[in-house]
């Protein structure tokens, strides 16, 4: 995945000047050019060190949380965007976080890889654990505990009344709308509480 | 071998207004500075000391060695996170101290006899208007950061409130929007060892000649074991004894932890003033933002205009992440810039002044930042 193209596929989804909270920013990327090119502000949340010096060293303000902890410190509302890209399969609380997304965003961005895509699928056939380009891990050392695909997220969104403004798959920074969960190694959802 | 620091004096004759009524008609601040101010004077950082400390921050005295080295050189000086290089930084010593600024050890003009017990009460808001005054008269305008841990970060949070357009950027390590029960139940079993004991004569000590030792031996005992945690404590001394065999004594020291702590509180007798730790600790238990403001510290931070660096520890529980944190939401929650790091040292609060890189790597980071956007 081309991480820059993937930045501005996301981009395109946050309204200009938007105020914003991403979470799992790693080392700032996203937040940056959101400040820079789209005229945004907002935080980064992130637990790893060294992601948050170097979102301290590009000007990104970061606080450093554990998500597994939930939102508690965000009111309703409070931010216009929030973020949660390639963040949800790492949290053992996903459906919660999912819910706090739209509870303390006006809308919020969620994307995620999707295990339901075919080379993942044929692998599964074959009776092993996909790893690939977008999914590199062995099944024993993945960061990934929350594995779903691009369907599983509507079923988690339908069973939470969370809304789906918008919703499509992205596969080498190109946006799939044909057979998503198919054809998509990353699926990406807007979503609204 | 650090470099040289310089103590100075400067007097102010302009009464000072004290929260509790009392004024003080004049007084002095001792300071220190180091690094050059620049042109524009915007290059300024002023450093708030916590309970024991002093304005000698950074650098060792004269011809004294590394013995004298300043309370916090392993964050503030030449090359290091805080960079004496490019900033012009400021130790100041706080009223009430037992350093050099006014305080109980000094003569009361009105009485030309020792203030004593009868010096008055102090706060944190007290020592910002007067570290403030001491800023006005070097000529700066606006300091870029005020940076403090434990109570030197309650001020460096005071002054963002007293004095919004005069900070720039405010780094708030270890430290908490006010103190808990706990906090102040552990300040006052310090304070009960000091005023109960014998030589203390209600603070009047000095006119008869001694020093109540016993007591502050014991509120130095109480106060260190709240600065470290639980595993640094184990690491360091577990159940080791003091001799090779036990004595089954109720009254001498059996075990390395108790040598320790008698140890520790032997050598602050020494050097530390009973009235300057009753004043300091009062100060702790009053700062309180948030209190007229219905004990709301969002609302209470509407005035602020600084941008944050908040830092814990995450084994510190005098002044724990989660008190870090409600400063970090009340500054979200005005939409104010802020970065929170929580960082996982193992030292409990005694980690604010020592030298995890994780720790000065943050602070250095954010004060690159600060470098690059100073007004020329």
């Amino acid at each position: 995945m081309n991480k820059r193209a993937f930045i501005a596929t996301i981009a395109e989804l946050v309204p200009q000047g938007s105020r914003v909270l991403d979470l799992g920013c790693g080392d700032g990327d996203l937040l940056n050019y959101l400040q820079l090119h789209r005229g945004c502000d907002g935080y980064g949340v992130e637990i790893d060190d060294q992601n948050v010096l170097q979102c301290v060293r590009r000007g990104v303000q970061v606080l450093q949380l554990n998500l597994d902890e939930g939102l508690k410190m965000f009111e309703d509302s409070s931010f216009d965007v929030v973020l949660q890209i390639d963040t949800l399969q790492n949290l053992r609380n996903a459906e919660t976080m999912v819910i706090e997304t739209v509870r303390v965003g006006k809308i919020g961005i969620v994307a995620f890889p999707n295990f339901a895509h075919w080379p993942n699928r044929l692998s599964i056939l074959r009776g092993a654990m996909p790893v690939t380009k977008r999914l590199p891990y062995q099944w024993y050392d993945t960061p990934n505990i929350r594995v779903g695909t691009f369907y599983d997220f509507e079923l988690l969104a339908q069973k939470n009344k969370i809304k789906i403004l918008d919703s499509f798959g992205v596969k080498d920074s190109h946006v799939m709308r044909a057979f998503p969960n198919l054809m998509a190694p990353t699926a990406v959802f807007k979503i609204e509480g | 071998m650090s470099f040289i620091a310089i103590p100075q004096i400067m007097n102010f004759s302009e009464p000072l207004n004290l929260c509790s009524g009392d004024t003080l008609e004049s007084y002095q601040l001792a300071y220190e500075t180091y690094g050059q101010l620049n042109d524009s004077k915007s290059n300024a950082v002023l450093i708030c000391h916590a309970l024991n400390a002093s304005h000698h921050v950074a650098g060792e005295y004269e011809g004294e060695g590394p013995k004298s080295v300043g309370w916090w050189d392993k964050m503030i000086g030449p090359g290091k996170s805080v960079d004496t290089d490019q900033f012009f930084v400021i130790g100041v010593n706080n009223l009430g101290s037992c350093f050099g600024s006014t305080g109980p050890t000094h003569l009361n003009p009105k009485t030309k006899k020792i203030w004593g017990g009868a010096f008055p009460v102090v706060t944190v808001e007290d020592w910002v208007s007067a570290q403030q005054r001491l800023v006005n008269a070097l000529g700066i305008k606006r300091l870029c950061a005020v940076m403090g841990g434990s109570l030197g970060g309650m001020q460096a949070l005071s002054w963002t409130l007293q004095y919004p357009d005069q900070v720039l950027n405010s780094v708030v390590i270890a430290s908490a929007p006010n103190l808990n029960a706990e906090n102040i139940a552990f300040n006052e079993v310090a304070r009960r060892a000091i005023v109960n004991d014998p030589d203390f004569h209600a603070g009047h000590f000095y006119e008869h000649d001694v020093i109540p030792r016993r007591g502050l031996k014991i509120a130095r005992m109480v106060g260190h074991i709240t600065y470290l945690s639980d595993d640094v404590m184990n690491t360091k001394f577990g159940r080791a004894l003091k001799n090779d065999s036990l004595k089954y004594s109720t009254q001498e020291v059996e075990f390395q932890i108790e040598s320790y702590l008698r140890y520790q509180g032997e050598k602050f007798s020494e050097y530390f003033d009973a009235n300057t730790y009753l004043l300091i600790t009062r100060a702790l238990d009053y700062f309180d933002p948030a209190q007229k403001h219905q004990n709301n510290l969002s609302q209470a931070f509407e005035k602020i205009k600084s941008k944050f660096l908040i830092i814990s520890f995450k084994t510190d529980w005098r002044f724990s992440p989660a008190r870090s944190r409600e400063i970090v939401k009340a500054l979200i929650d005005n939409k104010r810039a802020v970065t929170y790091s929580e960082i996982d040292a193992p030292h409990g609060h005694d980690a604010f002044l020592l030298d995890d890189p994780r720790y000065l790597s943050v602070v250095r980071s954010y004060f690159e930042e600060i470098f690059k956007n100073l007004e020329n």
